[in-house]
């Protein structure tokens, strides 16, 4: 890979003047800049570690209830919490136990990728995800593939998770590389169901609305077995077509809501 | 370049590195350490698992200098300090855990971590955690096995283990 300079600033202010630079780049967990690097696919002037931000990775559920999440919080770190299972369930299958000890959910979140799993449990909670300048609902943040409402230089500091009464992860893998082929996170508000959906569409995480009409109506995976999933939008690769990723849609829409908790 | 010190196997080290060096070229190369595998160099495939400060980490997927002041322990710190195999690679040789060998320092360092966290796993429980671990040779059921002895040796006798 080209060479960079490495900076590990202790604050969030360091950390954005550093980031003014031109061409430099924040490093979470770097599980998956560190491969992007190696196969040239980004020339960074200059690396910002995150890893040296005291309270950076804090987690803890504030006076709204909400569980909060900082941004440098390992999927390892929520795994073990207990305030959402749903969440920790999602964080406790992204990739390998040892994945999980480095990767963060402000580097998941801020690459979005169309087949990661933060961005459904982000925009399946209707999280709130905290810059150093301003706060974005995740309804307004994935901006399509790899594409966020991030600005050059703008840091995410924590994800603020309202925590349902209901939820499920249901994820169907792609076998080789672990990552979802499609799944989808639904979760049961006082007022009203989110239905999120990751590795299926070619313009990333989406919403699920006739299905969030539906479930809003009864909660029960019955109530979906009527709609259909426009095949149009979908992913097609070796690993399966869009019509089969439309129908994985439906089924671990169903699933998910069956094994709600 | 900077200058690194880490706590390696419970000595002191240092060494000068690139920003761009790799942990496990930093033990490789730099310090001689080369039971540390690279397998795929992309994160997949788990032959590189070292532990860094206490917890599980692909040394091919991340930095040298990101972990400066870190301690982090390799295959060759996972030996009895009389030189003679620890638990669980004691428990590989006698369960045929491995054919060729590549991956066995990244299956051990695994195993050390799971066994941490979890001292009674269950077979599935043993196979999830192997999930970034590939091994090409032996179809996984006697690293299984391993495992599986080495907790039981450890829970039998967990002064022995230490």
């Amino acid at each position: 890979m080209y060479n960079f300079d490495f900076v590990k600033p202790s604050t969030v202010d360091e950390a954005v003047a550093a980031l003014a630079d031109e061409d430099a780049q924040a490093l979470g967990g770097g599980q998956t800049l560190i491969p992007t690097l190696k196969q040239r696919l980004a020339m960074p002037s200059k690396l910002v570690s995150l890893k040296g931000i005291e309270g950076l990775d804090k987690i803890f559920v504030d006076r709204g209830g909400n569980l909060v999440i900082g941004a440098a919080a390992t999927h390892a770190q929520v795994a073990a919490t207990t305030d959402y299972p749903a969440l920790a369930s999602l964080a406790a299958r992204i990739g390998d136990p040892a994945v999980r000890n480095r990767g963060t959910i402000g580097g998941s979140l801020a690459n979005n990728d169309p087949s990661a799993c933060y961005p459904a449990g982000a925009l399946g909670s209707g999280a709130t995800i905290v810059t150093n300048g301003r706060s974005i609902e995740a309804d307004d943040f994935f901006e399509g593939l790899f594409e966020t409402a991030l600005e050059e230089g703008e840091i995410i500091t924590e994800v603020r998770f309202p925590i349902p009464e209901k939820a499920c992860y249901m994820k169907f893998i792609q076998p080789a590389s672990r990552f979802p082929l499609t799944a989808v996170f639904v979760a049961k508000f006082a007022d009203g169901v989110r239905v999120a959906v990751t590795g299926a569409s070619n313009d990333g995480v989406f919403r699920w609305s006739d299905a969030e009409a539906a479930l809003n109506t009864t909660f029960d995976a019955g109530s979906i077995s009527e709609l259909s999933v426009d095949a149009d939008d979908m992913i097609s690769d070796i690993h399966g077509s869009s019509e089969y990723r439309a129908h994985l849609v439906k089924v671990m829409t169903a699933r998910a809501v069956k094994a709600a908790l | 370049m900077p200058d690194i010190n880490l706590t390696l196997n419970g000595q002191a080290v240092s060494g000068t590195v690139e920003n761009r060096t790799l942990l496990v070229d930093f033990l490789r190369e730099g310090l001689g350490k080369t039971g540390t595998h690279v397998g795929c160099d992309t994160g997949q495939c788990g032959a590189c698992v070292v532990h860094v400060d206490g917890v599980s980490v692909k040394s091919c997927n991340v930095f040298a200098v990101e972990l400066d002041g870190s301690k982090v322990t390799t295959i060759e710190g996972m030996a009895n300090a009389d030189g003679s195999l620890g638990v669980i690679q004691q428990a590989f040789q006698d369960h045929h855990g491995l054919q060729c060998g590549f991956c066995t320092p990244g299956m051990v360092m695994t195993a050390a971590a799971l066994l941490k966290e979890n001292s009674d796993p269950s077979e599935a429980e043993i196979r999830e955690y192997l999930d970034g671990n590939i091994c090409r040779c032996t179809g996984y059921h006697n690293i299984v096995k391993s495992i599986q002895a080495a907790a039981a040796e450890m829970n039998a006798s967990p002064v022995a283990a230490e």
